[in-house]
């Protein structure tokens, strides 16, 4: 298990370094340069997108966008129902268990794979960006693909010694068209001793 | 022809405070935002782990959940006829039960894009007791005139 979030934990102690911290890190090793700009983990949703969770997740911040509540406006706005654009990466969050799984499966595989790589038992998320491009509609399904994008030299933080990296998910419809880009700034690191 | 009440990129300016949404945060806010956002990890429902594993004081907000109360207060501003493009997050610290989150948010950018597409750009700030927890820069597309709709578009007339 990881304390991987992007509700850091104490990401403020990572704030002010982040920063100019995303540069190339020079002498990268050969096996993680070779990743950078790489398309990994290719994978379709394991189930359409659907309503329900679109209300669960509406009623979780007691959104009352009529948008999402009333198939009139949504008729009128947006030609049918769509999902909130908030939602993307609920589409592709595994199931917690699913009949013949072995292993835990993780959403942004890179992220873990990068600090099994380099060691690191911890990581945060600071900063993510996302880009919202077609909307996404209920019986929509899903693709996503990882990329790195660049991964630092060791750092040192209030929250210990790691490396900072950047990783793209982007999401594609059935019809191949671009439905979002999420950026996530990790940071994977060990404790400073105390 | 749309009737929905929507707020017109004219109505905006720079300098234009949001009205404030204050929300008590409580076990129940984390643990269904996380579980609306397929979240399992156990930080996000399980106090003990929270504290002797992450070492916080309780369970805290994911982010896909703050990004969702982000959207909420945006478009609780905006109608429904407004269309998010972009959202920038920037995690400071965490929101556990007990807090008392406030949204807050400024016009920081009023601009039309080269579609004719009208943009506004935001800074929405969570704060927890007046301390920033998360900020966040959301550029969302409103109507530039009646009958303007951002969701009618598509591919090059979008760009987000």
């Amino acid at each position: 298990m990881t304390s991987a979030d992007g509700a850091a934990p104490s990401a403020d102690a990572v704030t002010g370094v982040a920063e100019g911290a995303m540069d190339m890190a020079e002498g990268l090793p050969d096996d993680v340069a070779a990743l950078i700009g790489g398309v990994q983990y290719e994978a379709v949703g394991e189930f359409p997108v659907e309503r329900g969770y679109v209300w669960t997740s509406c009623s979780s911040v007691e959104n009352g966008n009529p948008l999402f509540w009333d198939d009139d406006v949504a008729d009128e706005l947006t030609g049918g129902a769509v999902a909130p654009p908030t939602m993307l990466s609920v589409w592709f969050r595994p199931h917690h268990w699913a009949p013949g799984r072995k292993e835990e499966a993780l959403p942004l595989q890179v992220h873990f794979d990068l600090k099994t790589r380099f060691e690191l038992p911890e990581a945060i998320m600071s900063d993510n960006t996302i880009v919202f491009h077609e909307p996404v509609r209920p019986g929509d399904v899903l693709r996503t693909r990882q990329i790195l994008r660049s991964v630092s030299e060791p750092k040192t933080t209030k929250l210990g010694t790691g490396r900072f990296w950047v990783i793209d998910v982007e999401y594609h419809n059935q019809r191949d068209e671009l439905v979002g880009v999420e950026s996530y700034t990790g940071f994977g690191y060990r404790r400073n001793e105390r | 022809m749309i009737t929905a009440p929507a707020l017109m990129l004219a109505d905006a300016h720079v300098g234009d405070e949001i009205a404030p949404l204050s929300y008590e945060v409580t076990a129940t806010t984390v643990v269904l935002g996380a579980l609306a956002s397929r979240d399992w990890r156990p930080m996000h429902h399980d106090h003990d782990f929270a504290v002797n594993r992450n070492g916080t004081r309780d369970i805290f907000l994911n982010t896909p959940n703050q990004a969702a109360w982000f959207e909420r207060y945006v478009t609780d501003w905006t109608g429904p006829a407004g269309r998010l493009g972009r959202m920038k997050f920037r995690m400071k610290g965490s929101v556990f039960p007990g807090d008392t989150m406030v949204l807050s948010g400024v016009v920081e950018g009023v601009d039309t894009d080269t579609t004719g597409c009208g943009w506004i750009t935001l800074l929405v700030t969570l704060t927890v007791d007046g301390e920033t927890k998360t900020d966040c820069s959301v550029r969302v597309a409103v109507p530039t005139l009646p009958g303007d709709n951002p969701w009618s578009r598509r591919r090059d007339r979008w760009q987000p």
